[in-house]
C-alpha cells in the first residue's frame, strides 16, 4: 500500500460556472489539473484538500492551440506534451515547444499542464520565464491578466481563491531563446533565462529558479541588450545576489553567476533552447 | 465512491473506487495486479509506469476516478500467454535487470519508446527519454542496449 491519501471528494465538473459552484460549496476544495504538483503534495501532508475539483473536462480549456493576430493561445489544460509536439507551437514560437518538451520527463510531460504550472508558479518551473518575457496574458474565468501582474511572489499569483485559468495567449515574438542550468537531481531550473525580441524592438529577460521572490525580469539586462543584441553586450552584469535564493544546491552569488551566464547563452542561442548543468 | 468503468490489459470492468483512491493501488490491491510497482510514490521513480490510453504515465500520482472510460495496459498486459513480449524478451536476453523492481515501469516505458521512435530509434534518444525511470542497481547499460536490441527487430505490439 502506498501512501495514504486523505480522504477526498473527486468531481470532474463539464462547465467553468459548474467548477466555481463546487469550488465555493466546500471549504477546503482545490481545482485539479495534471496532479503532479498537487496530489505528492497531498501525500506528503502539505495540502489537506477536502475535495478536488478537476478541470480537465471543461471544453475551454482542453481546446487546445490555435494562432489568430500574431497570438498564439494555448487552453489552460494542455499538457507539456501537447504543446512540444503542436506545429503551430513549433512554426511560432519553437523554443516555447522546446521548453515545454525539457519539463520533468516523459511521464510527467503527458499529464503536466500549461494552466496548472503557471497557477502553481513554482519559483523554478519554466513556464513562467516565457510567460513573463513573452508578455502573455493570462485569460481566466473572469478576466484578462497581464503575467506582469500575474506573478506575485513564491507560489503565488493574482489567482482569486475560486478563480480558473482558461487559456494563454502569446504574442509571437521575433525571436526568442531559453537557456536552463539544471539541478542534475530534480532537473528543474537553479537559474534560467528566457529572451525575447518582440516587436517594436523591445526586449524582455525573465529569469526563473534565481529569484528569491520567484520569477522576474532582469531590467538591467533588457535594457543592455535593447542597445546592443549581443552575449557580449551582457559583459559584466549580474543580477543583484541578496534577491537570489540561497538553498542547499547553490548560494545567491553562485546563482547569480548562473544567471549572466545562462542570459548570454539565451542570447548566443536565440531560436532554440540549450541546457546545462 | 465513485463507479469506474475502465478496460486493463483488454478486460472492460467496472469497479467502485473511493475517490481518493490512486491507479497503482487500484490495480495493485484491487485487482491484484502486483507486476505494477509503487517506488518513490511521488511521481519520480517511474516504477509505477503504465498506458493509458497507449500514452504512458506515473500511475502513483494520478486518481482511479481521473481515468473513468480509459483503456489501461499494465506489464501483465505484454505477454501472450508464455510467449514474452519482445521488449520482455530482449530485457531477459541482454541482462537487463538486477533487482528488477524497477523493470516493470523500465519496460513499459520501451514499450512506448519504440512505439513513437521505431526502428531509427538512437541510444541518445533512449537515454533521454528514460529519464523518468529510476534504477538504483544503476544498472542503465543493459537496459538502454535491451530497448535498442528490441527497436531493431520491430517491437512494436
Amino acid at each position: 500500500m502506498s501512501i495514504a491519501m486523505p480522504d477526498l471528494r473527486y468531481h470532474r465538473p463539464a462547465t467553468l460556472e459548474e467548477a466555481v459552484d463546487l469550488k465555493r460549496a466546500a471549504d477546503e476544495a482545490v481545482y485539479l489539473s495534471g496532479g503532479h504538483t498537487l496530489l505528492p503534495a497531498v501525500k506528503a501532508g502539505l495540502a489537506a484538500p477536502t475535495a478536488l475539483i478537476d478541470l480537465r473536462a471543461i471544453p475551454q480549456l482542453g481546446a487546445g492551440v490555435s494562432v489568430s493576430d500574431g497570438m498564439l493561445r494555448i487552453s489552460a489544460a494542455t499538457t507539456h506534451a501537447a504543446v512540444a509536439a503542436s506545429a503551430l507551437v513549433l512554426e511560432h514560437i519553437p523554443v516555447l515547444a522546446a521548453l515545454a518538451g525539457s519539463i520533468g520527463d516523459v511521464q510527467v510531460r503527458n499529464w503536466g499542464t500549461l494552466g496548472g504550472s503557471l497557477a502553481n508558479n513554482d519559483p523554478a518551473a519554466d513556464y513562467p520565464a516565457a510567460a513573463l518575457a513573452l508578455g502573455a496574458t493570462i485569460i481566466t474565468d473572469r478576466r484578462r491578466c497581464p503575467a506582469e501582474a500575474f506573478f506575485d511572489g513564491l507560489y503565488t499569483t493574482c489567482l482569486e481563491d475560486d478563480e480558473i485559468v482558461v487559456e494563454v495567449s502569446f504574442p509571437v515574438p521575433l525571436s526568442a531563446g531559453y537557456a536552463k542550468f539544471r539541478n542534475p537531481a530534480s532537473g528543474f531550473a537553479m537559474a534560467a533565462v528566457f529572451v525575447a525580441q518582440l516587436a517594436g524592438d523591445a526586449v524582455r529577460c525573465a529569469v526563473t529558479g534565481a529569484g528569491d521572490d520567484g520569477v522576474f525580469r532582469w531590467k538591467e539586462a533588457e535594457e543592455a541588450l535593447g542597445r546592443d543584441f549581443s552575449a557580449a553586450a551582457l559583459d559584466g552584469l549580474e543580477p543583484d545576489a541578496s534577491a537570489m535564493l540561497a538553498d542547499l544546491h547553490a548560494e545567491p552569488d553562485y546563482r547569480a553567476h548562473l544567471v549572466a551566464v545562462m542570459a548570454r547563452r539565451a542570447v548566443s542561442s536565440m531560436g532554440r533552447l540549450t541546457l546545462h548543468g | 465512491m465513485s463507479t469506474l468503468t475502465v478496460t486493463v490489459n483488454g478486460t472492460a470492468r467496472t469497479l467502485d473506487v473511493e475517490d481518493r483512491t490512486m491507479l497503482a493501488d487500484l490495480l495493485r490491491e484491487q485487482l491484484q495486479l502486483t507486476g505494477t510497482h509503487v517506488g518513490c510514490d511521488t511521481s519520480q521513480c517511474g516504477a509505477c509506469t503504465v498506458l493509458i490510453n497507449g500514452v504512458p504515465a506515473k500511475s502513483c500520482t494520478i486518481l482511479a476516478a481521473a481515468v473513468d472510460g480509459a483503456g489501461i495496459v499494465t506489464i501483465e498486459g505484454l505477454a501472450d500467454g508464455d510467449r514474452l513480449h519482445p521488449v520482455q524478451k530482449a530485457f531477459r536476453e541482454h541482462h537487463a535487470l538486477q533487482c528488477g523492481f524497477c523493470t516493470p515501469g523500465m519496460i513499459m516505458m520501451g514499450v512506448d519508446i519504440i512505439a513513437r521512435h521505431g526502428s531509427g530509434l538512437t541510444e541518445q534518444t533512449v537515454r533521454e527519454e528514460l529519464e523518468g525511470n529510476l534504477c538504483r542497481c544503476t544498472g542503465y547499460q543493459n537496459i538502454v542496449s535491451a530497448i535498442l536490441a528490441a527497436a531493431r527487430q520491430g517491437a512494436t505490439s
